[in-house]
């Protein structure tokens, strides 16, 4: 979207991932989604009185993986408490990073080429979930509130990047980008469904070069699209706000994704005075170089690389196929297209089928060998399997684990001869002779005309590319 | 009364059990308790099925322990499975936790029998135990008078003869204050020797719990049970715990000990002597004696009466009617949670939650709680510069002997003061000990303290047996 | 009277809190927290700029435990100290505004 008279937007995005750790942050109990509610939950993350937090070791691992993924610069830190009073907080003060975080001073480069800073990736922990009751369900309205704690506790890090977005299509790249890195690393899910990962967007505009305007943060966005539009809808509140003669009023605002608008949710007041101090229940927080080296050490290999190492076995990339790798690396499937390549096989016949067929039975893929995954490839290019039952041999396979030779055989896959296929092809020239005519004064689209009528004689058993070796043969 | 020591050695030989020690502190308690007020709760059938458990372990020939069937009394801000713990609070009244602290299940493991648990300062804000929402602890020496605080439950079971040994907790003096006023030995240990977990925050970079005791052998025989590295607690120190019975006759041969300037500044006449005599009886162990000021130490009121309210504001805040003890109702959350803190905690409190507060909060916090850190790393490198001279430290407990009920709750600051020669070692982590030596006003016990570097409890004990000793109680 | 903490400023420190004072009050804590802050003088008059702050007596680091999960407490036991509790969940009274 461009914005209207020389208006830009600036953007600044905030993003809390949950870590996949076995654990809660200061404390053991189950860091679990869609646990009973009130299940996980002990005294220290209940703050009952007397109890005393300890640090998860695995929660700093991921910490770090996230900030080296994002080229930070890893030094020592503390907790601080973030003092205010709210059900959904058991010890109504928040354990999070302050002055000093773990991570700070990376970027983040996008597939577009450019590059967003980031400021800080500090560690935190969650909050308990309320439940509203009486009114529609939502906060505003309602009698009572339910609360349950399973969640509080649970470690987070918030991925604060610098106010270097431009767009809200810049915006979403940046967060896909992001989601990838932090899945890639281990660290997170990347579940938005589930509120594992959230973002807080922070917006402002001003006319080109000038100075930076008064922001609004758009809370709690869950998937990409909402991140967008809601960027969209408020960059343009704003411009009609100033060009009314309004000011724009440093606030938080929520995002509808019904009414598609955004709307106050607080005023930034006086009162928050959330009074940081250093918590004196935790010690500092100095990962040595032995530990980071160990970190660094079991770092895998990033979205960019990734897709860059898979993009390189093609020729000639189109933008459907740059969908499709991004598939294959989101899902973490390129070994599969990789060890086709290694076979000197047909990298772009790979990339297809992983994001395709593979893709389509996830659950299953463990089951799929590299060997299998190039023996299926191999046939399909080599004509001893049609496309058809190259997919069909792949879903069996994914299925049952077996041998894809043994699969295409049990279903009588073998490939029609030569011989036989070409008087198929023969007969069924000479019972379309209008049709060969313009096939052979150069009309190519009739090869497909011809290639369905094979099909259909054979019960989908021809090979596609035999079938055109037969007709240009009697051109 | 036996000592705690006595008792273990009794019970483990078969002289006698751990269920007739406990009957007879329950007598005791029977007694007294009504007129002092120490006990909160007693736990008679559990305190009962622990010790029929030592006594059956006796019969059996296990190894029950160093602390065997010893009756001991616990102050009311630790965690106890299934026990009332009030903090002395009315905002706690009712509150079971469902967990132990790691003291409570250091001294099982020892062999001791938790009795119950007893009065203090409410959340251990207090000089005197009269601060707290149950009434105050009268000192069993002399009922007129206050026991000392914020542990005055603690101390006064052991005063009265109720159990050998108790523990307290120690922020500013809550331990070393009491034990002084009540003819105690009292210990606040090493920042981090003992562990945290359980016990109820107050100060939490301050805090520590530790023994008291009437006689120094006692002291160091249930701080051997205490100490130690709890993977619970952050800030636990991760060495071994110390040997301290083993050295308790080492003496004070060719130590060099400083009688602080500071720490006596100030006090009444015959505290000002009894430390002095102190130092003459060191002297006559063998000790050198050198005097020497720090003139740092006289910021660390000002700087605790920030500190320490700073981190109680926040560790008081979860006290808010959501999830456990007090609520008042209300319409909304905000109204319900200012409802039940105003009804649930006491003045003293409430004032110190506000200073806490007030230290924090933005446009104050560099002038007050930065200001106050800063004052703390000037402590710690005031003690430190005087252990390179000396190895131990020697001043007053308390500026006078234990005061009547109400002589300072009208000037909170007054009673400020009476912390003002335990405060600094808090601030430094450091251990120091109060150890009864000589007598005031009518009669009463004086305390003089024994201050050590980091880890030296064991050449405290040492000094304070020296002391124990000269001043004729054994 | 003190100045060195006006009414105002006790005033809206008991909200910070979540403490309700009474006039009275208001009047008696602005008077004894002003003599504590007052009594700070002493420290607030040093410069202290070159000075680190310490907020920790011994410097401790990588304190940590390794992920592993212990068992949740029973739930029903823990509700059953609540206030209130409804629906296997903690309850308490309308929420007004959102978390910040
Ligand atoms: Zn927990």
């Amino acid at each position: 979207m461009i914005l209207p008279n020389g208006w830009e937007m600036v953007v600044g995005l905030e993003v809390h991932t949950e870590l996949l750790t076995k654990s809660k942050l200061f404390c053991g109990c189950e860091n679990h989604f869609g646990s009973e509610p009130n299940t996980n939950i002990c005294p220290v993350c209940l703050g009952l009185p007397g109890s005393l937090p300890v640090l998860n070791r695995e929660a700093v691992d991921f910490a770090m993986r996230i900030g080296m993924s994002l080229h930070c610069t890893i030094a020592p830190s503390t907790f601080h408490r973030k003092n205010y009073f709210y059900p959904d907080q058991s010890k109504d003060y928040q354990i999070s990073q302050y002055d000093l975080p773990i991570n700070s001073g990376g970027f983040l480069d996008l597939p577009d080429g450019s590059r967003v800073s980031i400021e800080r990736a500090h560690m935190e922990e969650d909050t308990g979930k309320s439940t509203h009751l009486g009114g529609s369900g939502r906060l505003a309205g309602a009698d009572s509130s339910l609360v349950d704690y399973n969640r509080c506790g649970v470690p987070l890090v918030e991925i604060v990047s610098g106010p270097d977005i431009r767009s809200s299509a810049q915006a979403r790249a940046y967060a896909a980008e992001l989601r990838g890195i932090l899945i890639a690393t281990g660290a997170s899910d990347g579940r938005l469904e589930e509120g594992s990962m959230r973002f807080d967007a922070n917006v402002s505009v001003r006319q080109s070069g000038a100075p930076l305007g008064t922001r609004c943060e758009i809370k709690n966005l869950n998937s990409l699209r909402s991140l967008q539009r809601a960027i969209d809808y408020e960059a343009l509140r704003q411009i009609d706000l100033i060009e009314g003669g309004g000011v724009v009023r440093q606030e938080t605002r929520h995002w509808d994704e019904n009414l598609s608008e955004t709307s106050t949710l607080r005023v930034k007041e006086d009162a928050d005075d959330y009074r940081y101090f250093r918590d004196p229940d935790l010690v500092d927080l100095a990962p040595d170089q032995g530990w980071q080296d160990r970190v660094r050490a079991a770092l895998p290999a990033m979205p960019a690389e990734r897709r860059a190492g898979v993009v390189a076995l093609l020729d000639d990339v189109t933008d459907a196929q740059l969908d499709a790798v991004e598939v294959v690396i989101d899902l973490g499937l390129e070994k599969y297209v990789h060890a086709v390549a290694e076979a000197s096989g047909d990298a772009s016949l790979a990339v297809a089928r992983t994001a395709n067929e593979l893709a389509a039975d996830l659950d299953n893929v463990a089951n799929l060998t590299t060997e299998a995954f190039v023996t299926t490839v191999l046939m399909e290019q080599r004509g001893e399997l049609s496309a058809t039952q190259a997919k069909t041999v792949l879903a069996e396979v994914l299925i049952s684990g077996a041998d894809p030779r043994d699969v295409a055989a049990a279903k009588g896959f073998e490939q029609l001869s030569a011989d036989s296929l070409g008087s198929t092809v023969a007969s069924l020239i000479k019972a379309h002779p209008d049709e060969w005519s313009r096939y052979r004064d150069g009309d190519d689209k009739l090869a497909q005309f011809f290639i369905g009528l094979v099909m259909k004689l054979t019960r989908g058993q021809a090979n596609g590319k035999a079938v055109i070796a037969e007709l240009q043969a009697r051109r | 009364m036996k000592s705690a020591l006595q008792i273990a050695a009794d019970v483990r030989s078969g002289a006698s059990s751990a269920n007739d020690e406990l009957e007879r502190t329950f007598s005791v308690i029977a007694e007294r308790n009504e007129e002092l007020n120490v006990f909160l709760h007693v736990d008679f059938e559990g305190a009962r099925r622990v010790a029929r458990d030592v006594d059956e372990r006796v019969a059996r020939g296990e190894d029950v322990g160093p602390l065997a069937g010893v009756p001991i009394a616990i102050k009311d801000n630790m965690c106890q499975v299934g026990i009332p713990t009030t903090c002395s609070s009315k905002i706690l009244e009712g509150w079971r936790p469902p967990y132990d602290a790691t003291v409570i299940q250091r001294i099982v493991a020892a062999g001791a029998v938790p009795v119950g648990k007893t009065n203090l300062d409410e959340f251990a804000m207090g000089s005197s135990t009269e601060n707290s929402a149950f009434g105050p602890t009268r000192n069993p020496l002399d009922p007129s008078r206050v026991p000392g605080g914020s542990s005055g439950g603690s101390a006064a079971a052991v005063a009265a003869d109720m159990t050998s040994i108790s523990l307290g907790s120690d922020t500013g003096g809550s331990i070393r204050q009491p034990a002084a006023l009540c003819g105690l030995v009292g210990v606040k240990p090493t920042y981090g020797l003992v562990s945290r977990y359980g016990l109820v925050a107050f100060a939490s970079s301050l805090d520590q719990i530790g023994p008291f005791a009437r006689t120094v052998t006692d002291s160091a025989l249930l701080l051997e049970v205490l100490a130690g590295h709890d993977p619970k607690d952050s800030t636990s120190l991760p060495e071994p715990s110390p040997s301290l019975l083993a050295h308790l006759n080492d003496g004070v041969a060719g130590q060099k000990i400083g009688l602080v300037r500071e720490l006596v500044e100030g006090a009444d006449d015959s505290v000002v002597t009894a430390v002095r005599s102190a130092a003459d009886a060191l002297r006559e162990a063998g000790a050198e004696i050198v005097e020497l000021s720090l003139p740092e130490l006289a910021l660390t009121l000002s700087a605790y009466y920030l500190i320490a309210p700073a981190e109680a504001s926040s560790n008081l805040a979860r006290f808010d009617g959501v999830r456990y003890g007090l609520r008042v109702n209300a319409v909304d959350v905000t109204t319900m949670m200012e409802a039940t803190r105003t009804a649930g905690f006491g003045a003293e409190v409430k004032r110190r939650i506000m200073l806490g507060t007030y230290a924090l909060s933005a446009g104050y916090y560099d002038a007050y709680y930065g200001q106050a850190l800063k004052v703390r790393t000037l402590t710690i490198n005031a003690f430190a510069r005087a252990y390179e001279q000396v190895n131990l430290l020697l001043g007053a407990t308390t500026p006078g002997v234990a005061f009547k009920f109400g002589a300072k709750t009208e000037d909170p600051m007054a009673m400020y003061l009476n912390d003002v020669f335990t405060i600094p070692t808090n601030l430094a982590g450091d251990p120091a000990l109060s150890v009864p030596f000589g007598t005031g006003e009518e009669g009463l016990p004086i305390g003089v303290q024994l201050l050590g570097p980091g880890r030296s409890e064991a050449q405290l004990f040492a000094a304070a047996r020296v002391l124990e000793i000269a001043d004729g109680r054994s | 009277m003190s100045n060195a903490i006006t009414r105002d400023e006790v005033a809206k420190v008991a909200r910070l809190a979540r403490l309700i004072l009474s006039d009275a009050e208001l009047d008696l804590f602005t008077e004894q927290l002003g003599q504590v802050l007052e009594h700070a003088a002493d420290m607030n008059s040093l410069d202290l700029a070159d000075v680190v702050a310490t907020a920790h007596p011994f410097g401790l680091t990588n304190v940590v435990r390794e992920d592993v999960v212990i068992a949740s407490l029973d739930r029903d036991a823990v509700l059953a100290m609540a206030p209130d509790a409804r629906d296997h969940r903690f309850a308490v009274p309308r929420i007004l505004g959102e978390a910040p």
